[in-house]
């Protein structure tokens, strides 16, 4: 049986790991050049590695999936740096792009463990040099030792915001504010249910803790006002909960409200997708156990939703054993009911977490006319609501897709994986629906942007 | 923008140039790190006028971060390792 895996995550490893238990042979691919996926990326060789300074408290967990990579890596068909660019599911292809190469991989069966990245709000200011996403911030730390800047804000919600705050102020970096557009009484409604993982949630009150000790700025329940500068950022300003004006000097910003699914492979792939309520994204439909209604494909990670690492592992892990099931070979039933045990307990969790940082929908949907919107067409978010309002033949837009069209909002090379949660909330707002009526932006081949290369007649 | 070392700051030393200047880099760094670590400031201007462009994701979603490298053509600086003797365009 062939099986392709797409992403070396935690997910993604450990799926391969029980693919490979099974006596099977995967093709493993990542864009990356190792296995551990965006939260626990390794830097490149000439930087070191020590996992405790670049993991903290996620040294072990880190450590553990890097071991099990690299004990992996031999026993797999491993295609590193290389873009799963469109998939196939009738023909069960997968076409790929690694550097100069374009290559197509058939299979049997596709475990999708394609990840996540920052959901983010346009803020006036934010396509400056020195803003970032919380996540970017992140990496930029941890696979490059470097800061985004010498004084940094980090603004937005989720527990990224918190923990990208803490590892910069370690680091060495002056965090000169944390905006969280939570209201503290939001989180602290939501902390009951983060006691069903009481370990994690120690982990958030302990980096939020550290940050007030060491006079670290935090305002909570703030609305954003904007950030400044001309050639890069000098400064931040916000409305405080009593509505009053307040700024801080700083030269960059790390920004992101939770995560969001890369699930374009699994768009492509013709899963269904719904509107998840708690956490407010587009997900792609499986079961606990991956299965989607595509035969033959399967789902686990944050790319099929937000549950973070710790159930990334598991969920690959029960969605390979949904292939060796599902082609009728014996599996562990022990190992089953195990993973599924542990499934069920981490979903009562992360239903607090989405409730303690909620999306902040009001702030997306009231993006100021003159705020750029989608970052890679430079279209402000007038422009949007004036096609919103525009008369086309034959009749206005009342779809992402559609008003994509009329304004190009996510139409540009990211394809609207950035702009296209403000994008449904703006049009939302506009016309008076919800952004599950409006709809997602639908995924194009290719995925990401490949050179096109047209070979001379011979 | 300038990317700041905080850690690991004393590996061997590469040279890159940008639209013709030299830049000193470090083994291992990305080409956004080298450049942005270099004094670049930015990568990139918005082809639709609005303003100097210097990546946003650093984990290869987002596209801003393009530029161009002379016998690769146009790469991700977020996702593309700087090699010593890389002459680099903006995007």
């Amino acid at each position: 049986m062939k099986v392709a895996v797409v992403g070396a995550g935690p997910a993604g490893i450990r799926a391969v790991e029980v693919l490979v238990a099974a006596g099977l042979r995967p093709v493993w691919i990542d864009e990356a050049a190792e296995g551990g996926g965006r939260i626990y990326q390794r830097p490149p060789a000439p930087l070191k590695r020590d996992a405790k300074a670049l993991y903290g408290f996620e040294a072990g967990r880190a450590t553990s999936l890097h071991a099990a990579f690299d004990a992996l890596r031999p026993q797999v068909d491993w295609r590193p740096e290389t873009l799963v660019w469109h998939i196939r599911p009738g023909a069960k292809q997968l076409h790929t792009q690694s550097g100069p190469r374009r290559d197509q991989v058939e299979y049997d069966a596709a475990i999708l463990c394609t990840g996540a990245m920052d959901r983010v709000v346009p803020l006036p200011g934010w396509t400056l040099p020195g803003v970032t996403t919380l996540g970017g911030a992140q990496i930029a730390l941890k696979a490059q030792g470097c800061g985004i800047g010498r004084r940094v804000v980090f603004a937005g919600t989720g527990p990224l915001l918190w923990l990208v705050a803490y590892q910069y102020a370690k680091a060495g970096a002056e965090v000169a504010a944390v905006l969280d557009t939570t209201p503290f009484a939001t989180k602290l409604a939501a902390s009951p249910g983060m006691l069903r993982d009481a370990a994690t949630f120690a982990k958030g009150i302990y980096y939020i803790g550290w940050l007030r000790a060491h006079g670290v700025r935090i305002a909570e329940g703030v609305t954003p006002i904007g950030i400044e500068g001309e050639a890069g950022v000098s400064g931040i300003a916000w409305r405080d909960p009593g509505g009053r004006e307040q700024r801080v000097d700083c030269d960059a910003v790390g920004m992101g409200w939770g995560l969001k699914p890369e699930a374009q492979l699994a768009d492509l792939a013709g899963i269904p997708f719904r509107h998840d309520p708690l956490q407010w994204n587009w997900v792609p439909e499986r079961d606990v156990a991956g299965r989607t209604a595509i035969a033959g494909h399967y789902l686990a990670g944050d790319g099929a939703g937000i549950g973070g690492a710790a159930v990334a592992e598991l969920a690959g892990a029960r969605a390979a054993l949904a292939v060796l099931e599902d082609a009728g070979r014996m599996v562990d039933a022990a190992q089953l009911s195990r993973l599924d045990a542990a499934l069920a307990r981490q979903q009562g969790f992360r239903a607090a977490l989405d409730r303690a940082f909620p999306f902040p929908r009001a702030l997306a949907a009231g993006v100021a006319d003159e705020t750029i919107l989608c970052r890679c067409e430079g279209l402000r978010a007038g422009e949007l609501r004036a096609a919103l309002a525009a008369d086309h033949a034959p009749g206005p837009a009342s779809e992402l897709n559609r008003a994509k069209a009329f304004s190009r909002a996510g139409m540009g090379r990211c394809q609207g994986r950035v702009c296209g949660t403000a994008a449904a909330e703006i049009m939302a707002a506009a016309l008076g629906s919800t952004p599950e009526a409006i709809g997602r932006l639908r995924g194009q081949p290719p995925v990401k942007p490949i050179p096109l290369v047209a070979e001379p007649v011979a | 923008m300038r990317l700041v070392r905080l850690r690991d700051a004393g590996r061997p030393r590469i040279a890159v140039t940008l639209d013709g200047a030299a830049l000193e880099a470090q083994e291992g760094d990305t080409l956004l790190t080298a450049l942005l670590a270099g004094g670049a400031g930015h990568l990139r201007m918005s082809e639709f006028g609005d303003g100097p462009r210097a990546g946003f994701c650093l984990m290869g979603a987002c596209q801003d971060c393009w530029v161009a490298v002379e016998g690769m053509g146009r790469v991700r600086a977020c996702t593309t390792l700087a090699q010593d003797g890389m002459a680099v365009r903006r995007g």
